[in-house]
Parts: C-alpha cells; structure tokens; sequence
C-alpha cells in the first residue's frame, strides 16, 4: 500500500512549521528521543543498535584481515555498507543496494574517514602484506526519517564498542593470542542532518517531513568543531546564507549530542 | 577424519552448553516490534536473534506475479553480514535462496490462500545474529508476524529441530552441534492440526532414530508454541492492566 | 456439545473453539466438526455461532461501505485509490464529471490530484474485480480540512457505540464534525486543532481499550478533564 502523505496532511506539516511548531510536538531544531544500546550483537567484533524516535538501526562491525590498499602499504582497511532491508519500509524492495542505500553508506564513511576516526595505521600487522579490515555493516530496521543521523550514530557506538583479537605474528604466521583490545580510535565524529521546508530549516526530519521537503544537507563534525563531510540531498535547493546557517546549527546540535553522549 | 575430538554429550547426559538432551535453549519472543510493518515478531532463541516482519495482503508487485483465484506467500530470509563468525556478503547465498522457500511452504498451509484472490503477502526474516537452527526460530517468529499484521491462519506454525549427536538423540540443536554432530533434523508443526509443514534432514538416521528425533522435535515445538500464543496475548493484554 | 472458552476470552489462530452442534462465526473457521480461531480476538457465541472479534484484521470491501481514501495515481479515465485495503479501489471520471468526459479537453489532475483525500461509497465489488468507488451522493467528495486517524476497522463499530451514543459523546464534547470510514479510516474536523486532537485522542484510546468494560465511563472523563484544560489554554 503506498505510504504517500495526503495533501491535508502536508498542509498541516507546513502550518506548523510556520509556526515553529511540528507534529510531534517538537520545535524546529529538536531531535527525537534518542537510544543507543551497544554490544548486542556478540557474534561481531562490536556492535550497536540506534533509535531515533522510530527510527531503528542495527550497525554490526567485523574485523578481519586482509591486504591493504596498494597505496596505502601501512593501513588498515576501512568499509561500509548498508542496506535498506524490506522489512523496514514498505517503500524497500529486497535486491541489490539501490542509489539510496549506497549514498547513506557513502555518507557515513566519509565522516568516519575524513575525521580519521578510526586510526588506521594501528591496524597494520605487516606493511605491504596484512592488515586488519574493519567491516562495518549499517542494517536499517526501521525508517521513520533521518537514516543517516541514526545510521553514522550507531556506526560510532559500534565502533566505540568493537574489540579486536590480541595477535602476535610467529614464523611469519599470525597467530591469534588471549585477550582482546578496544578499535584504535582517533576522533568521534556525529553528523547532523537538516531538512528544507518552505524556506524553513528543520533538524532531524522524521518520514512524512521527508516527503515534504525539497532538499537536506548533513554536516560532520569532528572532536575539534571542525567540518568533516558534507552532502546535499533532495532535488530542491539551498541559498548560500540558508548553507552557512543551517552549518551554525548543525555545529550546535553537534556539541550538544558530543556532550550529551560524552564523546 | 575420526579423531577423538571433544565429547558432545558427557556421560551424564550434559551437553556442551550445560543442557540435558531434551532441553530447549532459553526462548524469548515479542510481537509488534516494527512500527512499518503490518506485522513483525523477533525471537530470542540460544543466541539466535531474528526479526520477522509480514506485510500485506497486498497488491503484487510486479503484477503478473498475482494469481487470478488466490493470493501469493513470498517469503525472504536473509542474514546480516555480521550475523555470523566470518562476515558474510549481503548479497542472497544458494542457501539463504533454499531457506526462503522451504520457509514459505512451511508457512503456506497455515494461510486461506483462497480468500484473498490477486494479493500478497510478503514475509521478511533477517537473522541478525545466527548459532545454529536458525530455519526453525525463523518460522516460529514469521508465523507470528503473520498473526500479528491481521491475516487470519488456520494455526500459528512454530519450528523446532532434532538431532544426533554422540550417538544420543538431542532437543534444539546449536551451532557447534549442528557442524559435529551426526545429523539435524528441522521440523514445522501446526500443533492444533497435527500437521508437519516443514521436514529436512542432513546426516544419517537409523529409521528407528528419525522416528525418536520426530517426536522429540514435536515435543519441543508443543513448548514452544505456548510461548508463540503467549507472546501474541501479551501484546493485546497489555491494555487489560489499563482497567484495573 | 462442548465450548472451550469463556465470555470474552482473549483467543490465538488455531485455538479450539467449539465441538459439535455449532455453527462457524465470524474469524472462524470449521476443521471436521471444531470450530477454530483464525485470527487473534475475543470470542463469544450468539446462539449457535461462535465468533471472534477479531483485534487485529484489515478491511475487505463491501458494496454500500463509506470509506475515506487517498488518491494515489490519476489515469486516463479515472484515479486509482488507497483504501487501506488488500485492493486498491477506482473511481471512474465519468462518477465525478456530470458531463460527458473527453480525455483531451478534461485534466483529470484539476479535479483530484495525488494526495487528495476523498470520502467515497463501495459501488461494486467482487473477487475478480477491484472496488469501484462513487462519490455521487451527498457528504461524498474531496475533504479539504480536518486530520485523519486510522483504527483496526473491526473497532469501528465501538467507535460509534450502542445506538450511536460513543460518536454523539465525543461530537458533542468537541464540537467536532467526525466521518467514519467503514474502513477503519476516520476524518475529524473541528473549529480548532485542540478540538480535533482531543477527538482523536478520545478515538485512539477506544481503539487501544476496546475489548475492556467501563470504556464509556473513561472516555466521557478524558473528555471532560480535557476540555477544561483546552478551555483554560484557549483563553490564555
């Protein structure tokens, strides 16, 4: 059955907004009820489930080895992937990830990696050769909006609770030893996601908002403030002053969640 | 290879995880859990951890797939990269393709197929974390999504499999039992009817032996689906307590 | 002849009903001479027929059946519309336009577009066919205002109490005007927006509590207690 939002709901959604209100009750730059739950997978190496209002993503991470990148000889190899499961919508058909799907995985990459938030050249076991490869997997459960906030939250709790196999390298063999140690981690970035309604500019659109607005753009900050990952989403537009305000928020919010996650 | 590795089932008839051979793994079901789906269950059952969700009846899409005088189950099990000790690729395995159907024929005869002409109902499982049985927790927390979005059912349809190891017939299977022991037997059973839906086996049995594993799998389904019926009640009693 | 429940019990698919000299209600079904749930529900038996409530179902169409929908796609000679039904239902442009319709010089979109909410009849349906809708009667047409709520269609006929006495309550206490889809789908339009939330807020707490006695008690309170603060904020 299609999911569309009426018109009169629309105009309601739209309404409000003027008025600075929205459905829920929030006001324009307020998230949802966030929960983070981390360790719950124990098959992975970490593991973390979000929920953002409704919104509900399980991130799983592996570490395993492999060969590093030609380029980059002494690091470790960082990947994500993400899928839109059918079960999560009923807008999500099962098959190969679609465009939607390899943008947000994209997306949480970049703020991960562009903060160096893991610390890559700790993963290295023998330069040129081996080294360990992180595999973090976002599964989303449940879309009610806003799946890359979730999505690079739960990546980053995942992340903070992943352990790696103790190892030591004998006869030129590796040989995993007792004992597990924390991810190497460098920085902690949280990416804020903001909506564009009628010239209004929103924090953490939930779903019937996302059909309403014309576009978005996600901000990813580092531990410093500093500006690690954009993306613009959405086939409408943003004027530069609506850019650089809707970043002043996003650098609030942004302080606001680290201090509130204590990261 | 017969080498004398490790026993499965000591001398005393305790199994490796500490339970009697026919003890169940500790189970957990709730139903109602998504909020997009018409209906959805996760179980809790060792340490497999699984999400159902059922949507529909509904159009087919694509149409041509609809039949004229009936609707049409489709089922997907599906499991996460991280659900297993070697990540797994997302992409759909030859056995997660054979799983999907034997799920869904596992599934069908509970189903009015005929009352709901050129619709669908589309039933997704993905296994977030997997230890073995896997199929059978599957069926249990489906049948209850089934229930849960509204589809009206002849019987829940719950699973439980069997088993040989060290030459003793065990209950519910885990996955180290599973890769050593001598065969598995999964089992789907709509108990009101007394009606099996689903039955594999991988190994070797004595006749007298798959006869033993059978029941002992019925046995265990019987338990498990007072907790299915239980689970669905919860859900809907909930607001009983708003009363009193 | 054996029952095995009591009045109003909370039953499960495939639970055992009844034995014998009975007949199979509705969300039953007969397996030789037992009588069986086939959805999760309160059972109960009038005479011989063993029903259950079901708490859980989906609305299947049923000719004369008003239901709120929403247009989802504008063809060539009608709208293709979501009922919130396993089918999705039509409305031929020739039911809308009183004139006879040519496809070039009428825009279909004009008239009802993607995203609008209509209040419709059941003009036909069969198991070979989708449910055909008319909006040629009075109270029938294009909804303009008012907020939409959505309930298990089996509750609706609580919504509207014995002899209509829950609806009246709640139109009353709220000023509201309120139209009931049969199928589950409910429109509320009032003066104000605290008026219409209150009305939904007293429709959604009958759809949680309807299998549960005193209901009409606790809503007539809701309503009371909450319009005396509604009051209070209007005339802040």
């Amino acid at each position: 059955m299609s999911s569309l939002v009426t018109r009169v709901r629309l105009k309601q959604i739209e309404q409000l907004i003027e008025k600075g209100k929205r459905l829920d009750e929030r006001g324009l730059r307020d998230y949802r009820e966030i929960k983070i739950e981390q360790g719950l997978i124990e098959r992975a190496e970490g593991s973390a489930r979000v929920l953002l209002g409704k919104t509900e993503v399980l991130v799983g991470v592996k570490v395993e080895t492999g060969e590093p990148f030609s380029d980059t000889p002494n690091e470790g190899v960082q990947t994500v992937n993400a899928e839109l499961v059918p079960l999560a919508s009923p807008n999500f058909e099962p098959g190969p990830p679609d465009e939607n799907s390899i943008e947000l995985a994209r997306v949480v990459d970049r703020g991960i990696r562009e903060s160096k938030a893991i610390d890559t050249e700790k993963l290295c076991i023998e330069p040129g050769k081996k080294v360990f490869i992180v595999f973090i997997d976002v599964y989303v459960l449940n879309h009610d909006g806003n799946l890359i906030d979730a999505s690079a939250l739960a990546a980053m709790a995942a992340l903070l609770n992943t352990k790696m196999p103790n190892y030591e390298i004998k006869d030129g063999e590796l040989k995993i030893k007792q004992g597990y140690t924390p991810l190497p981690m460098k920085s902690h970035p949280i990416t804020v996601t903001i909506g564009k309604i009628n010239n209004y500019l929103i924090v953490d659109p939930w779903l019937e908002e996302e059909q309403v607005m014309d576009s978005r753009i996600s901000f990813a900050f580092n531990d410093d403030g500093n500006i690690c990952a954009i993306q613009k989403g959405g086939s409408g537009y943003f004027t530069p002053q609506q850019i650089l305000e809707a970043s002043k928020i996003a650098q609030e919010k942004a302080a606001e969640l680290r201090k509130k996650l204590d990261w | 290879m017969n080498e004398k590795t490790e026993k499965l089932i000591d001398k005393k008839g305790i199994r490796l995880d500490g339970r009697k051979a026919d003890e169940l793994r500790p189970l957990k079901l709730q139903v109602g859990v998504l909020s997009n789906a018409d209906g959805s269950a996760y179980i809790e059952h060792g340490k497999n951890k699984i999400l159902a969700a059922a949507f529909g009846p509904r159009e087919m899409h694509p149409k041509h797939l609809a039949m004229q005088d009936r609707m049409v189950l489709r089922c997907r099990y599906h499991m996460a990269p991280f659900s297993v000790q070697e990540r797994k690729s997302p992409a759909p395995s030859r056995r997660e393709v054979e799983l999907s159907k034997v799920i869904k024929e596992s599934l069908e005869p509970a189903l009015f197929l005929e009352l709901y002409p050129r619709t669908g109902v589309d039933v997704f499982v993905e296994v977030l974390q997997a230890d073995g049985g896997t199929r059978c927790a599957s069926i249990t927390a489906a049948a209850l999504a089934i229930a849960d979005s509204g589809v009206p059912m002849r019987d829940l349809v719950v699973a439980c499999a069997a088993g040989k190891i060290d030459d003793t017939i065990v209950l519910d299977l885990y996955d180290a039992e599973d890769k050593l022991g001598a065969a598995d037997v999964p089992v789907a059973f709509m108990p009101n009817l007394n009606a099996i839906t689903l039955l594999q086996m991988d190994g070797i049995l004595t006749p007298e032996e798959f006869e033993k594993a059978v029941n002992m799998a019925m046995d265990g389904c019987k338990k498990i689906y007072e907790m299915q019926k239980e689970a669905l009640k919860t859900k809907y009693m909930v607001v009983k307590e708003v009363e009193e | 002849m054996p029952i095995f429940f009591e009045k109003k019990q909370l039953v499960t698919p495939g639970e055992l009903l009844a034995e014998g000299d009975y007949l199979a209600g509705e969300n039953t079904y007969m397996e030789g001479n037992k009588i069986c749930a086939a959805r999760i529900g309160l059972v109960d038996t009038d005479n011989k027929k063993v029903n259950v409530v079901a708490l859980r179902a989906f609305y299947v169409p049923k000719v004369g059946d008003i239901v709120i929908g929403t247009v989802v796609e504008v063809g060539f000679n009608g709208w293709t519309v979501d009922i919130k039904s396993p089918y999705s239902a039509l409305l031929r442009a020739s039911d809308v336009l009183s004139r006879p319709f040519k496809p070039q010089n009428d825009e279909l979109s004009q008239v009802l577009n993607a995203g609008d909410l209509i209040v419709a009849k059941i003009a036909s349906y069969d198991r070979a066919h989708d449910p055909q809708l008319t909006v040629g009667e009075p109270g029938l047409g294009k909804i303009t205002r008012g907020q939409i709520l959505r309930v298990t269609p089996t509750k609706i006929p609580r919504v509207i109490g014995r002899k209509g006495s829950m609806i009246s309550m709640i139109k009353q206490e709220t000023g509201c005007q309120i139209i009931l889809g049969l199928n589950g789908v409910i429109l509320v339009t009032g003066k104000s927006v605290e008026d219409e939330e209150l009305a939904i807020e007293a429709i959604k707490k009958i759809d949680q509590e309807s299998h549960t006695s005193g209901l009409t008690d606790r809503i007539t309170q809701l309503l009371k207690e909450k319009k005396v603060k509604v009051e209070e904020n209007k005339n802040e």
